[in-house]
């Protein structure tokens, strides 16, 4: 039907009204309540939750696990039911493109599945998961095509290959007959993108669409869906943890503590001046790369402290880290260290390729240092950790710790060798033995070493070890009563707390920290990465610090090595590898790391591209071993290409 | 979501929550495997104190009331030669019992110190005994029985030891699998990192969490091995007459089975109960022990 001349203006000036007033929201939540059913009567989760989004604003929740968030961004789409919560309360205005408005919190919110999908889409945070193993891209980008817009099935795959160009992913035509294994991580979440995207929503929900994947992807990803959105200008509500992805996407933040919203403003604002305490506290413990700009050694964070929502005083200024004794020996010395592993296939399991997870790395950390491996998955940072630690055996290379090559030890002076040094896993929970007490997992490298700490005249050696147990859980931070308990009765951060102290028991020289802190809460990451410097200030700890997170990696380190397909590419003193870096992929390392200030926002909306490379080679194809050329004082980098973009 | 909570601080002041006291919390609200459980207990008091609470000498003959249906003086009848049933089945139970316990006990023991051999270190002694698993899985489970006390001859003894032998291969099945996932535990690498040799590893480390599945995999094999037992019996390769053996006593009435049902019923129907209790113990305790301890 077509519409008369003036029925057309009167909309276009309807439209131009529109734009130019107050934005009518998109979807205003009012007064959500939600539940869930706990051991003793329902839970809420969710409580008295107003907020609203306007079409083309980009709102942000954030908060910590289990503030909430995610299961606001449920109720929305109504997926809660299905998760076992129950909205008890408040209403969730959306309007449709219809222009029709509804309340989705209503008990009988009609055609819910038309909306969902339709006129709200959402991107999960795993994108593994949420893709169906079984069925290649192209189908399942045009399964939901023909579900909400009625085309064919040759249509439903133009528009699929559409979509695919749309989110920018390189050879689309070839991706459709793909499966969801033969991609990696950023692919995928590109494909959810597209097909969240493919009904055009007026809303898009992302549940934490980037947090499982690398900081260069990262960044390739939240620059498209900022594109997308002015592309097609749709409310956005972007769920995270990270106030670094904050800044760098959203227009208003949300901030949400226990269930209940505690602050809501522009994004500026927020940043500028947070109003309530817990916003105070969890900007405090964000890190911020740049925040040591000038300054030579590590720094602690300013941790305020938020309790019941009383704001703490303001803590005096942190001392620096000044525990490098660079005139002795190094404690750990690692020269041309090589590790690879072997991918066996077929039905005899003959060779056919080889991982090259480390290839010639050499590097030393001195008594009191912390020299922090940064990079992205498959660079080869863990496996140079694991290598070290005798987890993993070393194709070859040496390893020299306190003087000794411990490649040539027996097992008998491998094991005595672990007395010394330490590994910390990233995941705290999976590290402890959920059969075994707390205190007798924090007790057992004493048993295993015959370790014996300092007993009191007449105090038998098991009243000795108690008595170290006790002393250690007060120095991390716990009560010598947490001794008795089992590790699934701590919340993440003290179980983390619970592996330090384990790996204190011995008095060890060095303590390897791999990812020590990246499954941890921002503000709980603060915490324990203060606990870990304050432990090196007081014993003179060296650190082996593993991380891909560049702003914690500035805070706690001395120096850096930066690590890209198995090799080192820069070495060097911290404030020389952060404020001059050398090589193009510590600078794209560094370019990618959103910055928790809306003010130094990308601009420039280019789209990123490139992948991470992989480090599985043919047989008989060895890698190009880039050798490192000084650069400054203790400062090296590769100037060779060694495959990649680099 | 994850399990983590920024918030929910374990109290001090609470209870300490062992596995223990966990599975004991979840196991109680499971009111048919309690009740299996206590039925079990009961027939276990009753079994071992039978020499005092059976009203008849088992082996006792009274040839004035051969086949009697249940009356006062015999609450279950009597058999072909006089003797009281419910006498010789609270007798049968010691029997039952102890070959089921003893044989799945001696059967489990090997069975998961070879599994944890087998899944920990790999390489050929892992296929060794797994082909060798493989091997014995391949007889049905009574054929195999049958083949040992053939080669053992017949007895009680030796149908301990048939069963015990035909319950190995599930055990080390069972616990090499647990064992290859507990492997790549993270837990078991800090340990490694710690410096705790291998020895201790799979005893400290491995060998506890197999167990909760050991244990279900136990209380549900005893029903399985009381019943394989009973069938030896039955084909009369097991406990000779006159012992109270269930499956002899099915065994020795099924010439009656037309006037006397009651002869074979009763030995019948213990075997049953008994079997399908362990099996319901076995369902709430696998309920109960489930490995994703949180």
């Amino acid at each position: 039907m077509s519409r008369s001349p003036a029925a057309a203006a009167a909309a276009a000036i309807d439209a131009l009204t529109r734009s130019a007033g107050p934005a009518p929201s998109l979807l205003s939540v009012e007064g959500l309540s939600v539940a869930f059913a706990g051991d003793d009567g329902p839970v809420r989760v969710v409580e008295d939750l107003s907020f609203s989004v306007a079409p083309g604003e980009t709102v942000a929740i954030v908060g910590e696990s289990g503030s909430g968030k995610s299961v606001t961004s449920l109720s929305v789409m109504r997926l809660v039911d299905y998760a076992g919560g129950r909205i008890v309360g408040g209403r969730i205005r959306f309007t449709g493109r219809d222009g029709r408005e509804r309340d989705l919190a209503a008990p009988s919110a009609d055609s819910l599945t038309g909306m969902r999908g339709n006129d709200i889409a959402m991107v999960f945070q795993e994108p593994m998961t949420s893709l169906n193993p079984v069925f290649t891209i192209g189908d399942q980008i045009a399964e939901a095509v023909m579900l909400h817009q009625g085309l064919d099935r040759k249509a439903a795959r133009a528009e699929a290959l559409r979509m695919l160009e749309k989110v920018r992913i390189p050879e689309p035509a070839r991706l459709l007959d793909r499966h969801p294994h033969q991609l990696s991580g950023g692919m995928r979440q590109r494909v959810m993108i597209a097909m969240a995207l493919s009904c055009r929503p007026s809303l898009l929900i992302a549940d934490e669409p980037t947090t499982a994947l690398d900081v260069t992807i990262q960044a390739q990803i939240l620059r498209l869906i900022r594109l997308l959105q002015d592309e097609m200008g749709m409310g956005v509500i972007f769920i995270t943890h990270d106030m670094g992805v904050v800044a760098e996407v959203a227009d208003r933040v949300v901030v949400m503590w226990r269930g209940k919203k505690v602050e809501e403003g522009p994004v500026e604002e927020i940043f500028r001046a947070p109003q309530h305490p817990y916003t105070k506290a969890l900007l405090s413990a964000v890190p911020k790369l740049g925040a040591l700009s000038g300054q030579d050694l590590p720094v602690r964070f300013p941790l305020l402290v938020v309790d019941d929502a009383k704001a703490g005083a303001a803590p005096p200024a942190p001392p620096v880290q000044d525990t490098v004794r660079g005139e002795a020996a190094p404690l750990l010395e690692v020269r041309d260290l090589t590790t690879r592993f072997d991918v066996r296939k077929g039905i005899f399991g003959s060779l056919k390729a080889r991982v090259h997870a480390v290839e010639k790395v050499s590097f030393a950390v001195r008594p009191g240092e912390t020299l922090a491996l940064v990079g992205e998955s498959g660079c080869g940072k863990s496996t140079t950790g694991r290598t070290i630690m005798g987890l993993q055996a070393a194709t070859s290379g040496a390893i020299r710790f306190d003087g000794v090559d411990t490649t040539t030890l027996d097992s008998n002076g491998q094991a005595k060798l672990k007395e010394k040094i330490q590994y910390i896993f990233q995941d705290p929970f999976a590290s402890l033995n959920p059969r075994m007490t707390v205190g007798f997992s924090i007790a057992e490298p004493m048993l295993v070493h015959d370790y014996a700490p300092a007993a009191a005249p007449g105090q038998s050696r098991r009243r000795a070890i108690e008595a170290r147990v006790a002393e250690l859980l007060t120095q991390v931070g716990l009560r010598p009563e947490h001794a008795r308990r089992y590790p699934h009765e701590f919340s993440g951060g003290q179980r983390q707390r619970i592996c330090i102290a384990r790996a204190l028991a011995c008095d060890p020289k060095l303590i390897i920290a791999d990812e020590a802190v990246a499954a941890l809460d921002v503000s709980i990451q603060a915490q324990v990465v203060n606990l870990l410097m304050d432990l090196q200030a007081a014993r003179g700890l060296s650190y082996l610090f593993i991380s891909h997170d560049m702003a914690v990696v500035e805070r706690v380190s001395h120096r850096v090595a930066v690590m890209y397909l198995g090799q080192i590419v820069e070495i060097g003193p911290r404030r020389a590898v952060f404020e001059n870096p050398q090589h193009a992929y510590t600078r794209r390392l560094m370019a990618a790391v959103p910055v928790a200030d809306p003010g130094r926002r990308t601009r420039d909306l280019r789209l990123l591209t490139g992948e991470i490379p992989s480090p599985i080679r043919a047989l008989g194809d060895e890698p190009a071993v880039a050798p490192l050329v000084a650069v400054g004082p203790d400062h090296f980098v590769a100037r060779h290409a060694i495959g990649g973009d680099f | 979501m994850t399990t983590t909570d920024a918030t929910g601080v374990a109290a001090a002041h609470e209870d300490v929550r062992s596995p223990l006291r966990e599975f004991w919390r979840k196991f109680r609200r499971n009111r048919t495997a309690m009740a299996a459980g206590l039925c079990l207990l009961l027939l276990a008091v009753a079994a071992v104190a039978a020499p005092w609470i059976a009203p008849y000498d088992p082996a006792a003959f009274d040839y004035d009331r051969i086949l009697e249906g249940p009356s006062v003086d015999h609450w279950v009848g009597t058999d072909a030669y006089g003797r009281d049933i419910l006498s010789r089945i609270l007798w049968g139970a010691r029997i039952s019992l102890s070959v089921g316990l003893l044989s799945v006990l001696l059967g489990g023991v090997a069975g998961v110190a070879l599994g944890l051999v087998a899944g920990f270190r790999g390489g050929w002694i892992d296929s060794l005994i797994m082909r060798i698993c493989d091997v014995l899985l391949a007889f049905p489970g009574i054929l195999l029985a049958i083949g040992i006390v053939a080669i053992l001859g017949p007895g009680i003894d030796n149908v301990i030891y048939a069963v015990a032998i035909f319950s190995v291969p599930v055990f080390a099945r069972l616990v090499r699998g647990s064992t290859l996932a507990l492997k790549r535990a993270v837990y078991v690498d800090a340990a490694r990192a710690i410096g705790v040799r291998d020895r201790l590893l799979m005893v400290r480390h491995i060998l506890p969490g197999t167990l909760p599945s050991v244990i279900v995999y136990v209380s549900m094999r005893i029903g399985t091995s009381i019943l394989t037992a009973a069938s030896l019996s039955f084909i009369g390769l097991g406990a000779q007459p006159p012992s109270p053996e269930w499956g002899a006593m099915l065994a020795d009435g099924r010439s009656y089975i037309g006037v006397a049902s009651h002869v074979t019923f009763y030995p019948g129907l213990a075997i049953f109960l008994t079997v399908l209790a362990f099996n319901l113990l076995g369902d709430g305790l696998r309920d109960a022990l489930d490995p994703k301890l949180r």
